[in-house]
């Protein structure tokens, strides 16, 4: 098998995820420049509630095929993880708007504190497999392995993040939310229903979060109530890596971080013999992050913070 | 008066495509009081942002007081002895007026942090130098009676006088104010120009941008007309005043 | 509190005596004094690391995420060294280093961490400077877990045992020591420690804050522009707050390591450095008293939690309904977002911050003048 290109496409796969969660983060971020920490959580509430429905039904003994199943499952998520989104930002960031910055940053913490041990007293503390229902058949392309899965994955990320861009650049709810990222205050003036379009940013965010959720799950076999932290963390970075507040950044963020880490871990062992093995694939995004932003402090994306008096 | 104190050339600043300043050059001599006017967009505030180090130029080149300035740090500048005020008051809000000017003061002292928490004889002689310092800047710019006030507590014109006041801290050979005046009533015009005539008087070089042209006439020994990013008229305000180019660009095309 | 205390040398007296014997009341009140007393000794560990980090987030405003890796740098050091783990490969002068000279090592190689850090970073504005933090905590947590090859460094996820205690003028402080007909166990004396470094860095804290050097820290954090353009070196004085709150950090993680007998990656988590934020956010920023508190209450009230909510649970529903530790996490996720709510400023705000958040209405009417006046004047 032909190892770049094997882990080329595990690297799109997983980056595609990471770039759907990084939209969240970034959408946020660019309306009220806050890190939305339970965004992660979202994304793993979005994974339990499909494999719950997933079980359920399967337990009926619905005979589905298992694409449909899981269509279900995921329709059944995202309404979820959209009214948690919502109400997230109604109860611990609204009050807060004209809080000194750190204040939302902490109550973000404690919602997503909360958010895992609820998540936990309702599915326990193991992981939870994800039921097998998807077809496991696997397609050679030039020596590499690919599954339906991950071009499914890779066509529904790719899908959904035109559909964001369509939705920003085109419609009047995309233009409102462009008018309040530049300037809140004015955008009000000029009759825009600030607080309509913060609950819309997250509600948006959070139903792509769900999506991710929901293939971290399925292309790793297993969902757990910690698992939003770690996808959190390498989403928000690579959000921050294409330059936060910035769609395309985002995007092009996470797909890069995926990639990144997987050819850095594929290679970093055989070069090193395997002494610096795939043990250090989580430094690759933080390493990776910390070059970027000493040479381009503000992303690879994101505009250049003029020098203002 | 003949000294020069401060040299700039060929100084050019681009932001992106908009050519800020294209070969901007002036001298400022020692103890006059240097105008710098021109229509809104012209350049003015760029240029005071290049000489308080707060823009690095592209080109050019830039001396003050035999230092060579050219592309230095804002607080290099301050240390080779130019000092300034903002357009927008930029004081630091919620501390108190006397640790505004106390903050002016950072540059000329030396405490360190072992001294600073051992608190040396050394440290304690320069603590008290430095509030004793800022309680009479306080007195000179006239608001000593509001130094235990936050910053953003004060009114208006007082948060110009306490700005000037933390510049004058920095001990500046040359203090550089951008719209002073701006919002001010003409009495409150009239103290600043006191103020200012009584700074000069003192030894300091003043630089001014101002947008009230009479108070510019009537203070400034001499003026710099910026237009487009160019200097187009240089002078005492009497040339500058009947100078075509500056009616044209500035005053409009019909004079009064 | 300081203030209060300072006029009232009565109040602080009490305060005093009631710190020094608490260690006792709480072994006469409590049949399992011990554990709460060590309990209380990690308190005071997390008020250390909370002061530290309270001069890089409250005094220079820069948000750290990753303080928890120079408590790691720290812990690993003191580890390293007076441990067998790497006794035979140690020349001997380096190992179990006098008392002072380890903690001195400690905060000098955090602080040197803290450079080495903050010198690329620190030009990167607040949220940025946020996740740089944050990656590099990571990356010495990861090193820490996997430095056991190709050389065993850090003995990977097992962590170094076999940690000696600290020495001090030849008392072995993990051995009891009788004094005055009591037995001051490694608890006691670790309390008493801790609480002495407590004692220094608050006094630090406070002569830094009037200080030349806190007064640039602040200004820093008004206004960062101004501060340069007051010939502040901004810089140097930011990397200056950082080395010196990683330092503090060092020495914290130094004494976490004796205390503690043996350190694992595990203890240098993220999450970590997420709580001893919160400590100083929850508290009050900038202010000594509010992060003390802070800090006792995120790291008292999941101990207490731990008492109450079990028995709570038998007591109304009769059996365990859910698992406790789970409750108990809940419960102070909530109270986080509910003093934050409440209180956005902290519980103990420094007045500064106080007067940021609750401006008098004579205040407002004055800005309200300005913002309009700033308004007319935005035309250049």
């Amino acid at each position: 098998m032909d190892i770049f290109l094997q882990q080329l496409i595990n690297g799109l796969v997983v980056g595609s995820i990471y770039a759907l969660i990084a939209l969240g983060y970034t959408m946020v971020y660019g309306i009220m420049q806050l890190i939305n920490f339970a965004h992660g959580e979202i994304v793993m509430i979005g994974a339990m509630v499909t494999i719950t429905c997933i079980n359920l039904l399967l337990g009926m003994g619905v005979q589905m095929p298992g694409p449909v199943l899981l269509l279900v499952g995921l329709l059944m998520a995202i309404p979820v993880s959209m009214f948690l989104g919502f109400a997230i930002e109604k109860v611990a960031y609204q009050p807060l708007r004209k809080a000194p910055r750190l204040a939302p940053l902490i109550t973000a913490i404690g919602v997503s504190i909360v958010l895992q041990q609820v998540a936990m007293l309702i599915w326990g503390r193991n992981y939870r497999p994800f039921p097998s229902i998807l077809p496991t058949e696997v397609h050679i392309i030039g020596g590499a392995a690919i599954t339906d899965l991950q071009i499914a994955i890779i066509v529904l990320a790719l899908l959904l993040m035109g559909g964001l861009f369509y939705l920003i650049e085109k419609t009047k709810l995309g233009r409102a939310m462009r008018a309040t990222s530049q300037n809140p205050e004015v955008a009000k003036l000029m009759g825009v229903n600030v607080n309509h379009i913060i609950s819309m940013t997250f509600i948006i965010g959070s139903a792509l979060g769900a999506v991710a959720g929901v293939m971290v799950a399925a292309n790793y076999d297993q969902a757990h109530a910690y698992m939003g932290f770690m996808i959190g963390l390498k989403a928000f970075t690579a959000a921050v890596l294409g330059g936060i507040g910035n769609i395309g950044g985002a995007v092009l963020g996470g797909i890069l971080l995926g990639i990144i880490e997987s050819l850095g871990s594929g290679y970093l062992g055989d070069l090193t013999g395997g002494v610096l093995g795939s043990h250090y694939k989580d430094i690759f995004a933080f390493v990776v992050l910390i070059i970027v932003l000493v040479f381009r402090p503000s992303g690879l994306m994101g505009e250049r913070v003029a020098e203002r008096a | 008066m003949t000294d020069v104190l401060l040299k700039i050339s060929g100084i050019n600043k681009r932001f992106g495509g908009l050519h800020a300043l294209s070969d901007v050059g002036l001298t400022i001599k020692q103890g006059e009081i240097y105008g710098l006017i021109g229509p809104n967009g012209a350049g003015k505030t760029t240029l005071f942002n290049v000489l308080t180090g707060l823009y690095q130029p592209d080109e050019g080149e830039f001396t003050f007081n035999g230092k060579d300035l050219f592309r230095k740090k804002p607080n290099v500048v301050v240390e080779a002895g130019i000092a300034r005020t903002f357009q927008n008051i930029r004081l630091f809000a919620n501390m108190s007026a006397l640790e505004n000017v106390m903050v002016g003061q950072h540059v000329r002292s030396v405490t360190g942090v072992f001294g600073a928490i051992l608190r040396t004889p050394k440290a304690r002689a320069e603590e008290a130098a430095i509030t004793a310092k800022a309680e009479a800047l306080l007195a000179y710019v006239g608001i000593a009676d509001r130094a235990q006030e936050l910053a953003r507590n004060l009114s208006y014109g007082d948060q110009r006088r306490l700005e000037i006041a933390r510049a004058l801290a920095t001990n500046p050979t040359l203090l550089a104010l951008d719209e002073p005046a701006a919002g001010m009533n003409p009495k409150e015009t009239d103290d600043l120009k006191k103020l200012m005539e009584k700074i000069r008087a003192d030894g300091v070089t003043i630089l001014l941008i101002e947008h009230d042209v009479k108070l510019m006439m009537g203070l400034c020994d001499r003026i710099a007309v910026l237009d487009y990013g160019k200097k187009i008229a240089e002078g005492v305000p009497e040339e500058v005043k009947s100078n075509p180019r500056v009616i044209e660009a500035y005053l409009g095309v019909a004079p009064e | 509190m300081h203030e209060t205390m300072k006029k009232n040398p009565l109040l602080l007296a009490i305060f005093a005596t009631f710190v020094m014997v608490l260690p006792w009341v709480l072994g006469g009140f409590f049949e399992n004094g011990n554990s709460w007393l060590r309990a209380v000794d990690f308190a005071l560990l997390y008020i250390l690391l909370a002061l530290g980090l309270n001069i890089v987030v409250g005094y220079a405003g820069l948000l750290d995420l990753g303080y928890i890796a120079f408590y790691a740098v720290g812990a690993y050091l003191y580890a390293l060294l007076n441990s067998p783990h790497l006794a035979e490969v140690l020349p001997a002068w380096l190992s179990h280093p006098p008392f002072l000279v380890m903690m001195v090592l400690a905060a000098i190689v955090a602080g040197v961490f803290g450079v080495l850090l903050g010198s690329p970073t620190l030009k990167l504005r607040g949220d940025y400077l946020a996740i740089v933090t944050l990656g590099f905590g990571e990356i010495i947590r990861i090193f820490m877990n996997n430095l056991d090859r190709p050389v065993n460094i850090t003995n990977g996820p097992q962590g170094i045992n076999h940690i000696d205690a600290v020495q001090i003028a030849g008392y072995d402080f993990g051995r009891p020591i009788e004094f005055l007909g009591l037995t001051f166990e490694k608890i006691h004396l670790y309390y008493y420690l801790i609480l002495a470094f407590c004692a220094l860095i608050i006094f630090v804290s406070m002569r830094l804050q009037n200080s030349r050097i806190g007064r640039a820290w602040v200004a820093i954090r008004e206004d960062e522009i101004a501060a340069n353009a007051m010939g502040i070196n901004t810089r140097n004085v930011k990397l200056l707050a950082f080395a010196m709150g990683a330092s503090f950090g060092g020495v914290s993680g130094a004494l976490f390591a004796s205390f503690q007998g043996f350190v694992s990656p595990e203890s240098f988590v993220l999450m970590e450095s997420v709580m001893v934020l919160c400590m100083v956010v929850l508290g009050g920023m900038g202010n000594i008293p509010g992060v003390i508190l802070g800090a006792i209450i995120v790291s008292i009230t999941p101990e207490l939690l731990r008492d109450i909510i079990n028995p709570l649970q038998m007591a109304i529903a009769g059996k365990r309904v859910v698992d406790p530790e789970n409750l108990r996490m809940l419960v102070f996720g909530l109270a986080m977002i509910i003093i934050m709510l409440v209180r956005p400023e902290g519980l103990w705000p420094s007045k500064r911050r106080r007067a940021e958040l609750h401006p008098k209405t004579k205040e407002i009417a004055l800005q309200e003048k300005d913002s309009l006046q700033d308004a007319e004047r935005n035309h250049d």
